[in-house]
């Protein structure tokens, strides 16, 4: 099943099977390492619930609700 | 020369890199982009020396900010002879992205595998042998940090710049090979160099390349029926993106070995996808230091009262006259109560005071039994008077005031690199990233905004990490609110001199509120911007969070090294010469006559103060002050030039308005509070006075920085003509509010209602033609 990152929960995992967007965002994205087979971690959310950091590459990667809306994950139990 | 070009991610030790190769000072911090341009330097220790240049830290040659743009126009067309192409073994993945780009220039490339230590410190290896025989292309393991690998990197540079290398992809494997293949030739016929290169990126769609070769989308766009990825479908931006990072994590990730202690934990667990764990970097929820500090700092709950205490603490530790307020603890009171000891007045005054206190009051100690040698001494060879005068309160009196602040300067500013250096800047953007969206910034724009407690200048130069124009321009404007280094001293002087001459307790809270009010302004300020003039949507937020490191004594060393000079330069240049002109422009009439210190009214300064002063009469140090009051309008003007002029102008002056003042004592307070006695200025002019500094034009060097900044001319005119008009109309709010609170109260109102009709107006588009509409139809 299909789920957007924005709708992930502290500590859940997940491999990115599509990316959404288009133009620099999208572009960015892809850049820093979220494309189709990339494992991700939701590590926090700031203290306002927006941002959020995962874990992605071995690294920490933090973007907004907005953004994470356009990647779509599976989850991995 | 050899042109040598240092290529990576940001925050990857680039500058570190730079610093060890070339022996110079360069700003490195934990901050992903603190270099937003180039540099150069000279490496020396080879046969022959190499020129070295230092770039923008980038992710990919896409040409989405200013740094990626800078980075791939000097490697496209300034075409060094040799990269080297650093990458942060930590993060191994992510800098092979860019890796995987660069290498299809026409350019020889050097890998240099940074902070393997740091690999090895985890339990995890690295090896590099089998990373070059894979990727091609030489890889020396490096420690920028500790110097290490220096010698045979270098070495490696100097055999490839003799060979000559054809750029190679690593996308052979992907579908479009054949479409990059046609364009490539096509565009060899056109004779383009790095024709690899060009093709990839055109094939990619990209923004700079397709208004190149407008000629070739065709052939692109025809190629785009024929493929139909699963996932991009005709995306082939996304089809190539997705390809490199498939090849790295198959092909090159192997060369990272993983702790074994993990592998194991893994296999507890009865992980299945054994493949993901061979190739990928760890992804488990073992916490790591970092992650363990940012439980936390980040916390949900006690991250932002943490951000707002360490800040406060910063401050404190800069300003405090009572430090924790020990003062108030009975017994402690009695004990540095102080009076008649020595340390009165420097170390303990009903308090203990905190280390920026001491320091500027040992400066200032040191400053003033200068300036009494140098007084003394003039005597002794019986110079005369003009002489004595000059030299003391005009040239060291200038000098000294500006001085005796110079350690408190450098320690607020060594507090907030320690911040940046340790990574924890980049935990604020993060926390604060939700707040700043309100008024329309990223949380990246609180980057340049602490930077501008140190300079303006630096903070100006990096708002270039905000990728959207009207948010750098709305961003830039505001950075001189957040008061400077350099205007520390009027701060400090003036809520001195405030404290002194009015009997009020608590310097330290009329300074803090002074740094209050600045970025209130700020604030404000951002808000109309975004609403009116600005508008727009806040840029993405999708940045790295790096690794918490240990600040490291060697850079901050150098950093505050750079700053000394700078202010002492400062200090014996543009201070020395203003302070003589000030001087003599007070001893001289415009018919050329020397005037003694009785006579300064008719100096020429005190003629153009006049001509100037009704200038700031709404502020309250305009015409309402009484003898000599146009002094406050000269320190205004003069501090244009450099904000360490207004105290200057002050300790000049001193010596000639009151005439009991001995001119030998240069600690900026004391001349401050002279001039309080002498004019007769209220406490809402002097705030008023502060106010209008703290947010008026900057110094010249941070209006030149400005315009260059600012592309657009119109812009730059703008906000010169923004700054003039929110330090006016916000000291005037100051002084009538100050002065007479009722007023006031109702244009307090008035510019309240103003500003939310615009916020809602931008919020829900017609709001005040609406409302207009609706007044017109009730008149009818």
């Amino acid at each position: 099943m299909i789920k957007k990152l924005n709708e992930f929960i502290i500590g859940e995992k997940g491999i990115v099977k599509t990316v959404g967007g288009d133009g620099r965002i999208r572009r960015r994205m892809l850049d820093m390492g979220i494309t189709p087979g990339a494992d991700i971690l939701l590590k926090k959310k700031a203290p306002l619930g927006d941002p959020i950091e995962i874990s992605i590459r071995g690294y920490s990667l933090t973007l907004r609700n907005a953004e994470a809306e356009l990647v779509g994950l599976e989850v991995i139990k | 020369m050899i042109n040598v070009a240092l290529v990576g991610n940001p925050n990857s030790g680039k500058t570190t890199l730079f610093n060890a190769l070339t022996g110079s000072t360069a700003h490195v911090g934990n901050w992903p982009g603190v270099t937003v341009d180039k540099k150069e330097g000279t490496y020396k220790k080879g046969k022959d020396p190499i020129n070295v240049m230092d770039l923008p830290g980038i992710y990919s040659l896409s040409p989405y900010t200013p740094e990626e743009v800078i980075a791939r126009k000097y490697i496209i067309d300034d075409k060094p002879d040799c990269i080297i192409n650093i990458v942060d073994a930590t993060n191994l993945e992510r800098n092979l992205y860019l890796t995987t780009q660069v290498m299809e220039i026409n350019v020889p490339i050097v890998i240099a595998l940074n902070m393997v230590d740091a690999v090895e410190r985890s339990g995890a290896s690295i090896d590099a042998e089998q990373l070059e025989a894979k990727i091609g292309l030489p890889v020396v393991s490096i420690s920028a940090l500790k110097g290490r690998g220096l010698h045979e990197l270098m070495g490696r540079v100097a055999e490839v710049v003799e060979t000559k290398r054809e750029g190679s992809t690593v996308l052979a494997h992907s579908e479009l090979i054949h479409l990059i293949g046609d364009v490539n030739i096509a565009l060899k016929a056109k004779e383009v160099d790095n024709s690899l290169f060009h093709a990839i990126k055109l094939v990619e769609l990209d923004e700079l390349e397709v208004k190149e070769h407008s000629d070739l989308v065709g052939l692109v766009d025809a190629y785009k029926g024929t493929i139909n990825d699963e996932v991009f479908g005709g995306d082939f931006e996304g089809v190539v993106a997705d390809s490199r990072y498939r090849y790295i994590t198959a092909n090159y990730s192997s060369a990272y070995k993983q702790p074994k202690l993990i592998t194991k934990v893994k296999k507890n667990n009865k992980k299945t996808d054994d493949t993901q764990t061979i190739v990928s970097q760890p992804l488990n929820n073992n916490l790591t230091f970092s992650d363990k500090i940012d439980r936390v700092l980040t916390n949900r709950w006690l991250g932002i009262p943490i951000f707002l205490l360490i800040l406060f603490g910063i401050f404190h530790i800069t300003f405090s006259e009572n430090i924790l307020f020990l003062g108030g603890i009975p017994a402690i009171r009695d004990y540095v109560s102080g009076a008649g000891s020595a340390f009165e007045g420097v170390f303990i005054n009903g308090g203990v005071m905190s280390i920026g206190v001491i320091m500027q009051g040992l400066m200032g100690v040191l400053t003033d039994s200068i300036g009494g040698w140098i007084t003394l001494g003039l005597e002794a060879v019986s110079s005369p008077e003009w002489v004595v005068g000059l030299l003391v309160d005009g040239v060291w009196g200038g000098i000294g005031g500006v001085l005796s602040f110079v350690p408190q300067i450098l320690l607020l500013f060594l507090l907030f690199s320690i911040l940046e250096d340790t990574g924890y800047m980049a935990r604020v953007a993060f926390i604060l990233d939700r707040i700043f969206r309100r008024f329309g910034l990223s949380g990246r724009a609180f980057m340049p905004m602490i930077m501008g407690f140190g300079c303006s200048i630096p903070a100006m130069i990096n708002t270039r990490t905000l990728a959207d124009d009207k948010e750098r321009i709305a961003t830039l404007r505001v950075i001189p609110f957040f008061s400077c280094g350099a205007k520390l001293p009027i701060l400090t002087a003036i809520s001195g001199a405030i404290a002194i001459t009015f009997n009020l307790p608590g310097t330290e809270f009329i300074t803090y509120g002074m740094y209050l009010v600045g970025m209130a302004t700020a604030l404000v300020s951002v808000i109309l911007m975004r609403n009116t003039t600005q508008k727009g949507e806040s840029s993405p937020f999708i940045m790295e969070l790096p690794n918490y490191h240990c600040p490291k004594a060697m850079s901050l060393v150098l950093l505050l090294w750079d700053k000394l000079k700078h202010y002492i330069q400062k200090a014996f240049t543009i201070i020395l010469a203003s302070s003589i002109i000030i001087w003599l422009m007070t001893h001289f009439s415009w018919s050329w006559t020397f005037l003694p210190d009785g006579e300064i009214d008719s100096s020429i300064l005190a003629n153009l103060g006049m001509i100037i002063q009704p200038l700031f009469t709404p502020l309250g140090f305009g015409s309402q002050l009484g003898a000599n009051g146009w002094v406050f309008a000269v320190a205004a003007i003069t501090g244009l030039i450099a904000k360490e002029n207004v105290i200057s102008t002050f300790a000049v002056l001193a010596a000639v308005v009151s005439s009991g003042f001995d001119g030998a004592s240069v600690d900026g307070i004391q001349e401050v509070s002279q001039m309080i006695g002498a004019t007769g200025i209220t406490v809402a002019g002097l705030i008023a006075f502060i106010v209008f500094n703290m947010t008026t034009i900057p110094c010249f060097a941070a209006v030149a920085t400005a315009k260059a900044e600012l592309s657009d001319k119109k812009q730059f005119n703008w906000t010169l003509v923004f700054w003039m008009a929110t330090s006016y109309i916000v000291a005037t709010m100051f002084y009538l509010v100050g002065e007479f609170i009722w007023p006031v109260a109702i244009f307090i109102a008035l510019a309240i209602l103003i500003v939310g009709a615009l916020v809602l107006n931008n919020k829900a588009p017609n709001f005040i033609p609406n409302i207009l509409s609706k007044l017109k139809i009730r008149r009818k």
